[in-house]
């Protein structure tokens, strides 16, 4: 190809000059309308039936966020322009909320798998929490410790262990400590640690 | 700060555009640097280095903030005659012992004060009344311990009166002997060491001393860049000890920021899922041959300053746990407390398991399948497992493990021979369930409930207080002794919602604490030690004052006042600069009226300014305490650190370190290059190690095998993800964002080994091999380390082999060294082959690594 020709097809694809050399020179065709002219544009906040203060899950910086939803279902969640901390803004991570919340791939049933079992099976949450209840009672009464063997106060299992993650809630953390402390089990630990 | 803290990282280019000077210092070039003033390249691992030398230039120039060093620091104290400091060639203090690998910490002491008396019975007490096995078990279990027994967050108490020389001129005072610990850090000592030129390093030290003082402050900003080290407590003590030197504690514009990864890890911390502290940093009780309540607050309460009101602290908590069956006859139920006896940390739990001594864990909201160090050594303790609990949002590698994790292809595991049941329980959103945050500034932020989650997925209250139920529930008519406290554990909260949810504002008004009526208290100053107030995390005390969820509170903008004091709550008591009298000189007046932040206003006799003052409102500058005085009444007028035990800023630790009390420049556990500082000892002689075949160490510093790592590797984050991806790989933006796992590599080094741009390389260490995509960029720098070019890479750890997009872990190939202090891992330095192409699969993998591991013979040919 000549340059000539190739200078002369640059100018031809040129948005401006398609434009003008087509069929719609004043740009007041389908083109530029939007797909739905007869229902007029509004963000979906303004469908929500509720508007919810909320703080972003990710970083510890704890941008406010404002969560809508619409017949119990999150439609939208962005940035609170109350906030001191965030001002409105959130971050790609904390933008990501609305996908983390309502992912198609989330687990909501409880998922099973028996020892030596090949996949999950389907169990029942209400026994599913009667079976966990019976395995915290029945391993801590086989691995109790009264005392060592200098007979100093141990009070404890060492059989039972806990990983938290850093997105549990204060309350959440409170509980947790409370019942285990009380069980007897010290290997209690989160992410802070890691 | 760029990547990670995108959002916080706003405020500093707000404070640039008023003229503040940013300086980022970094292994690499990253979006941080790209709009600093100076970006300063830094070697992992050698911040003690760099910071040492900052500590000089201030000593030897005399550039200290001499008024306030002299009033707020403990550099007049004088150091016993007996303390030895660090050798020039051994770089070890006075006290140690090679066999227990721990120090015997009495030399470091004051001279005229003794630590914690080894009053009672306690029957490991450092003191010199011990013989000398007594001792050395003392600070072996000290060292496994990872602190003092003494020290709460205040550091560890002490008794008698420090001998002081308020002209720092006595060669034995605090000032003169960091001075002669520190002269060793010159510039050029620092450029050998770090890598940056020595004048760059003159540049910045130059800057730091301009913008301190009466006029100025200068704050450090670190992440886990600073702690994910086996002397990360002594990178953070570095930074302290410059920032007291130079006044820049407890005023506007200055301090240590941590800047933490996670939505609530601080809050985590303080009301701690950690075996080693109780609510509000109040030390777990551990095992002794009498360990009554009396002996546990007698040992571990100060009698200096607000930890002298423990008592209180810890009644408190006991009756908020056990109502009405924790009575002053039975010491308020502290027997039935679990003792612990040496590191429980998450590490050692997992070797536990591993071992076949722990049968059933609780994984909530954490993957350590791919989000722990060395996770081959995660997965064979998940596999060793009686059963596993995991609660998550999404089918997480922990819960899969079994299936499809890496063992399953290389044949060192099969599904039908793993015996762990595995029960996956779906979790509520941060939208789906109520309650708060604790922020990185300790600000508490209440979430509201916006909808309610689907299907069997609950929040993580209600199932530890359903479980807690069903468990109370089999156990109502148990006579053993060891259940007693699960009877009386106080568990009746209003539920609300379809599911039943524990009302969450319930638990914070237990948290923040009630009176004897069952009234909300106003703060922790209101708690009493007689069981007449319940109080479930002390330093929270104050957070339902009034009835009021104050952690609720969302005034736009928070409100009037420049520390935006009407959103959100912050502890203590909603102060947002700790230890802000500092602010005020010795007379109450503000050092400058520039950096005027909290004074004492004489005429309506009470502390006045911008934030809440830390401190009693109405003492007088002028207070002396009485003879005799305790807690908070033995703090003077002008001593703004209430919740030391000197009420000082600790220049020089005079105890409660497992590894020295001023920080000492050691190499990493594998590092390309020798300690030019202290070539007898290569690396932090107190780190924990773990000598296990599922866990081997590269050779390092120059020992044969040692070339067959012959980089340097450190790990990072990105903004695009998450942590090890739990939260950002199961979402299509931020998957589509950054999609791929990726190594960071020079062009000389792309050059080196025959990398391409966008093509493939392997990292190879002695636990594991990944792969990763290569970006060759100018960002990371070699670096010429005592006159040799040290080639580095970057990692990041957000991959795994679920979600969306999938990748190698970092973790897979990193080993487990830790901090002896907090048993925190080291994740940001280690050394790596790196080789074109993709790893190998199956089998091959196992065998690829073992010749590696045969060459650098750490393992028989």
């Amino acid at each position: 190809m000549s340059l000539p020709r190739r200078a002369a097809d640059l100018v031809r694809s040129w948005p401006l000059v398609r434009q003008l050399t087509g069929p719609d020179p004043l740009g007041r065709g389908a083109a530029v309308e939007s797909n739905s002219a007869d229902t007029e544009w509004h963000p979906r906040t303004a469908d929500a039936d509720t508007v919810t203060r909320s703080v972003c899950p990710f970083c510890a910086v704890g941008c406010g966020q404002r969560v809508y939803s619409q017949h119990g279902r999150i439609t939208h969640i962005e940035g609170d322009p109350d906030s001191p901390i965030s001002r409105g803004r959130l971050c790609p991570r904390g933008s990501s909320s609305l996908s983390l919340v309502t992912s198609p791939s989330r687990v909501t049933r409880v998922r099973y798998r028996r020892p030596g079992g090949t996949d999950w099976e389907d169990l029942d949450l209400d026994t599913a929490m009667d079976m966990i209840a019976d395995r915290v009672v029945d391993t801590r009464s086989r691995t109790w410790q009264d005392t060592d063997d200098e007979g100093r106060v141990l009070n404890r299992t060492l059989g039972i262990a806990h990983l938290g993650g850093a997105t549990l809630d204060n309350e959440e953390n409170y509980l947790l400590k409370k019942l285990y402390t009380a069980l007897g089990a010290v290997q209690v630990e989160n992410q802070a640690r890691i | 700060m760029a990547e990670a803290h995108p959002v916080g990282f706003q405020w500093v280019m707000e404070a640039k555009a008023r003229g503040a000077q940013i300086i980022h210092v970094d292994p690499r070039f990253t979006r941080t640097s790209a709009v600093a003033d100076t970006h300063v390249p830094i070697r992992p691992g050698t911040d003690i280095a760099f910071l040492g030398g900052l500590i000089n230039h201030v000593l030897e120039n005399e550039r200290d903030f001499r008024e306030y060093v002299v009033a707020y620091t403990n550099a007049p104290m004088l150091v016993r005659e007996e303390f030895v400091d660090a050798g020039d060639d051994d770089g070890l203090f006075s006290g140690w012992d090679p066999e227990s690998r721990s120090y015997d910490t009495s030399t470091w002491q004051y001279e005229g004060a003794d630590v914690a008396a080894a009053s009672g019975d306690r029957d490991q007490w450092d003191s010199d009344e011990h013989q000398p096995e007594q001792r050395r078990e003392s600070n072996r279990l000290t060292h496994l311990l990872g602190q003092s027994e003494g020290a709460g967050s205040g550091g560890a108490n002490f008794t008698g009166e420090p001998v002081r020389d308020e002209t720092l001129q006595h060669p034995r005072c605090v000032y003169q002997v960091l001075k002669r610990h520190f002269a060793r850090y010159t510039p050029e000592m620092v450029s050998r060491v770090c890598g940056m030129s020595a004048g760059q390093f003159r540049q910045v030290a130059e800057a730091i001393c301009a913008n301190s003082g009466r006029e100025r402050t200068t704050m450090w900003v670190y992440s886990v860049g600073w702690t994910q080290h086996t002397v990360g407590v002594q990178y953070i003590r570095a930074a302290s000890i410059l920032q007291g030197l130079l006044g820049n504690v407890g005023r506007p514009g200055g301090g240590i920021m941590a800047l933490r990864g996670h939505a609530t890890i601080q809050g985590s911390t303080d009301i701690p899922t950690l075996y080693d502290l109780l609510p509000g940093y109040i030390p777990m009780p551990h095992a002794h041959k009498k360990m009554e309540l009396s002996d546990f607050l007698e040992a571990d309460a100060a009698a200096k300053g607000f930890w002298g009101n423990m008592p209180a602290y810890m009644v408190s908590l006991l009756k908020a746990w056990y109502g009405d069956a924790a009575t002053t006859e039975n010491d308020f139920g502290f027997g039935w407390m679990p003792r612990i006896t040496g590191d429980h940390s998450t590490f050692t739990t997992v070797l536990n398991m591993i071992d076949g001594n722990c049968e059933g864990y609780f994984v909530l909201g954490e993957n350590p399948a791919v989000g722990t160090t060395n996770s081959k050594q995660q997965r064979q303790g998940l596999a060793a497992l009686k059963w596993l609990v995991v609660r998550d949002l999404q089918e997480i590698e922990t819960a899969t493990f079994w299936r499809d994790g890496p063992e399953i292809e290389t044949g060192e595991m099969r599904t039908e021979d793993i015996d762990t049941e595995v029960f996956l329980l779906p979790a509520a959103t941060h939208v789906e369930k109520a309650g708060s945050f604790t922020n990185t500034q300790r600000l508490l932020q209440w979430r509201h409930k916006a909808v309610e989650p689907p299907g069997d997925a609950r929040s993580d209250l209600w199932f530890v207080w359903e479980l807690g139920r069903r468990i109370r529930e089999r156990l109502q008519d148990s006579g053993l002794s060891r259940d007693f406290p699960i009877k009386a554990l106080t568990w009746d909260y209003p539920t609300e919602g379809v599911h039943g949810d524990p009302d969450a504002e319930e638990i914070l008004k237990e948290i923040s604490g009630v009176d004897a009526h069952g009234d909300p208290v106003s703060g922790y100053t209101a708690l009493k030690d007689d069981g007449s107030t319940a109080c479930g995390c002390w330093i929270y005390s104050g957070v339902y004052a009034d009835g009021v969820n104050q952690a609720a509170r969302r005034k736009p903008g928070g409100g009037e006042s420049i520390a935006a004091l009407e959103w959100g709550w912050a502890w203590p008591m909603n102060r947002r600069v700790l230890y802000n009298r500092a602010s005020a000189d010795p007379e109450g007046k503000p050092w400058s009226e520039r950096k005027a932040y909290v004074w004492w206003d004489e005429e309506t006799r009470s502390w006045t300014g911008h934030d809440v003052p830390d401190f009693e409102p109405h003492k007088p500058p002028s207070y002396e305490p009485p003879p005799g005085a305790e807690a908070q009444d033995a703090i003077g007028g002008d001593e703004p650190f209430i919740m030391q035990a000197d009420g000082r800023i600790w220049l020089y630790v005079p105890t409660g370190l497992a590894d020295g009390p001023m920080p000492v420049h050691y190499e990493p556990e594998e590092a390309p290059s020798r300690n030019t500082l202290h070539p007898k000892t290569r690396s932090n002689p107190a780190r924990e190690r773990f000598e296990r075949p599922d866990n081997l160490y590269n050779p390092s510093d120059h020992q044969p095998g040692s070339e067959v790592f012959p980089f340097a590797f450190t790990t990072f984050r990105i903004a695009e993800h998450h942590t090890a991806g739990g939260m950002s790989r199961w979402t299509p933006y931020l998957a589509e964002l950054a999609p791929e796992m990726f190594v960071e590599v020079s062009p000389a080094l792309a050059a080196e080994r025959g990398l391409e741009h966008t093509g493939w390389a392997t990292i190879v260490t002695a636990r594991s091999a990944i792969e990763a995509r290569v970006v060759v960029t100018e960002r990371m720098k070699p670096l010429r380390i005592d006159g040799e070019l040290v080639h580095q890479v970057g990692l990041p750890w957000h991959w795994g082999p679920n979600g969306l997009v999938t990748g190698d872990a970092a973790n897979e190939i990193i080993g487990i060294s830790l901090d002896p202090n907090v048993h925190i891992m080291d994740t940001k330095t280690g050394t790596c082959d790196v080789v074109a192409g993709r790893r190998p699969r199956g089998q091959e993998l196992l065998e690829f690594v073992d010749g590696y591991r045969a060459r650098a013979g750490i393992i028989p040919t």
